[in-house]
């Protein structure tokens, strides 16, 4: 087996999910090669060298990928899958965008957002909002596949190893789309994904103000804040906080849900978190059947006193 | 421009599925269906374009069992010219609807291609991105605006740090998210022209694509249940338990 990995890139640095689709690797067996590509890329390959399994990164440093975009990824991609059985990226919105456009080009299928490797050729993935979990085989001779980050414990890395950082020459010759702007929360809070206490507040949060009760308590616990999509919707905060199964999925230590009912699509988004806490005034909310800790209240009394007593 | 949109018949979105006792697949008898919820959004869309003067003509297209045929006339009722189906009662995977999509892209030469960004049943997010590739055109996937002109389109995508905007040519494939437009409902007047607009019914032998799919599913089982919890009484025993019992907060 021979695997390439197509690592995420925040800021210039290598994003935090690479370590957990790398775990996939692992578990699938074989050398495993990381794709960095991006323009300024060194930084973020000379990252991926040191996680552990790796055996080469490939980076891809040129201004045609400086924001990878589908069609240009999908070039490179294109370009180099020959050389493996297996392509894996995170489910981040540059692994979707990017991967099915290599399935399609290669005529192979894609399996979407596995949670776990059975063997090289067979993973389980979630269906129908997380209420099943398909078992899949795959015939294809390349298999593309993307990774729930969250079902994989990141792989530890390990400074002075002597992993190569090889150079690809490809250029992709994209002419189809062109980076107009970017408008990126900014947020000293940790990211959703890689924290481990998540507070998230819902509709009953009322309004964007009062989300300003949830970031108190955020802040005691050093945690991440998320929102339902009706909360986002409502305009009370930007869309990059949708947990859900069309938002983010996220398995925290601790997820706190705040003033949202626990629709299904909610649900699919965090009920592999490890410890849920729920505070909702109702307490006949879905919610409740998958807290750990129920607290029947109005969000606004217990949130300052919560705040107050961490 | 002629603006193709495509729906998929799945289960309504307030169903909340079974596993089926052998474990073969999830149990969809007696099951209510409708439209995927990110194809209402690509439909209404489409009939926004219409509206500016920007499409011409919406044409709505479903792969899958007669039964989907509802979903073009849904629509249609909405505001799509006529509809194509290609019908199948096998599984069709993405690979396999993104297949067929293309040679109904080479047939009716669209300016703009509207999918949803997701199904919720397969949850795959992958049939736009394919077609994309397969037609060659360009790509705007998980847009939450969109404009378009005669040289190119506007897309604004919902990406995980925030908003990317991207200029792309024509034509074009646009996956939809949820923030994009709110679907308007169908009047009942319209329901019933709906009836009367064209529906072509083609299939993937005619089409000459092979939707035999490699990947093959072995079994379903339901997802881990969690064990039941607890209510407690005050901010106090939450907090209590939480450093106490769960251990997660110090
Ligand atoms: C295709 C599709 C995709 C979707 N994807 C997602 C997704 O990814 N993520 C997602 O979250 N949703 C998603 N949804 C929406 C989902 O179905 C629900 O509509 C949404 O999750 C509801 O959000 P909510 O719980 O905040 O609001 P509501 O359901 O309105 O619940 C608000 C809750 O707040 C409580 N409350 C009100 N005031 C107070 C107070 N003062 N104190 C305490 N509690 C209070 C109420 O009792 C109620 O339970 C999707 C829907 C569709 C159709
Ligand atoms: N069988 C199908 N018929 C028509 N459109 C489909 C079909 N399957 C997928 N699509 C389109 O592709 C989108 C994404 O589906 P998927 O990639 O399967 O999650 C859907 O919202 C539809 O717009």
């Amino acid at each position: 087996m021979s695997i390439l990995v197509l690592a995420d890139l925040h800021d210039g640095r290598l994003a935090g999910v690479t370590a957990h689709v790398v775990a996939a690797a692992r578990a699938i067996g074989g050398t495993i090669d990381v794709l960095v590509a991006g323009e300024g890329a060194q930084p973020a390959a000379e990252q991926a060298a040191t996680l552990d399994g790796v055996s080469r990164v490939r980076m891809a440093d040129n201004a045609a990928y400086a924001h990878r975009l589908a069609e240009s990824m999908g070039q490179l991609l294109e370009a180099l899958a020959d050389d493996y059985t297996h392509v894996l990226a995170s489910t981040s919105t540059t692994g979707k965008n990017v991967l099915p456009r290599l399935a399609a080009l290669k005529g192979v299928g894609q399996i979407s957002d596995i949670i776990s490797v059975e063997s090289a050729d067979t993973f389980k993935r979630p269906i129908y909002a997380g209420n099943a979990v398909a078992k899949v085989h795959s015939a294809d001779a390349l298999k593309v596949i993307t990774v729930r980050p969250s079902a994989f414990d990141a792989v530890a890395s390990s400074v002075g190893t002597d992993v190569v950082i090889e150079a690809v020459d490809y250029v992709a010759d994209n002419t189809q789309s062109r980076f107009v702007s970017e408008a990126l929360a900014q947020s000293d809070r940790p990211e959703l994904g890689g924290a481990s206490v998540i507070v998230s507040g819902g509709r009953g949060m009322g309004n964007g103000e009062n989300f300003k009760l949830l970031g108190g308590v955020a802040d005691k616990l050093g945690a991440a804040v998320g929102a339902s999509r009706a909360a986002v919707d409502a305009g009370y905060v930007p869309n990059d906080m949708q947990v859900g199964q069309t938002g983010k999925i996220v398995a925290p230590e601790l997820y706190i849900a705040v003033g949202i009912s626990g629709a299904i699509q909610h649900l699919a988004g965090m009920k592999d978190s490890r410890v849920i806490v729920a505070i909702n005034k109702d307490a006949d909310a879905p919610i409740f059947q998958v807290a750990d800790y129920g607290l029947v209240g109005d969000l606004f009394e217990v949130l300052p006193e919560l705040e107050n007593k961490l | 421009m002629k603006v193709l949109v495509a729906v998929k018949r799945v289960i309504d979105y307030n169903v909340k599925i079974r596993v089926k006792p052998d474990g073969s697949d999830v149990d969809l008898t007696h099951v209510k269906m409708a439209m995927n919820p990110f194809c209402e959004i690509a439909v209404e869309e489409a009939v926004r374009l219409k509206e500016k003067g920007i499409a011409s003509e919406i044409v709505a297209v479903t792969v899958g069992p007669k039964a989907a045929q509802e979903q073009l006339r849904a629509a249609m009722a909405l505001g799509a010219d006529r509809a194509i189906h290609v019908h199948t009662d096998a599984r069709v995977d993405s690979l396999g609807a993104a297949q067929l999509l293309a040679r109904i892209v080479d047939e009716e030469q669209p300016g703009i291609v509207l999918l949803g960004k997701q199904a919720i049943d397969s949850d795959n997010n992958q049939t736009g991105q394919m077609l994309a590739a397969l037609s060659g055109f360009s790509q705007g996937t998980f847009a939450s605006a969109l404009e378009v002109d005669e040289q190119g389109a506007t897309v604004t995508r919902e990406i995980d740090g925030g908003l990317q905007t991207l200029r792309l040519s024509l034509p074009a494939v646009i996956t939809t998210d949820l923030r994009l437009n709110e679907p308007r409902y169908a009047k009942l007047p319209d329901i019933m022209k709906a009836k009367k607009k064209p529906l072509d019914v083609r299939t993937p032998e005619e089409l000459d694509v092979s939707i035999a799919s490699n990947i093959s599913l072995l079994g379903v089982e339901p997802p881990a249940e969690r064990p039941g919890g607890v209510t407690v009484g005050s901010v106090d025993e939450l907090i209590d338990k939480l450093k106490n019992e769960a251990k997660v907060i110090a």
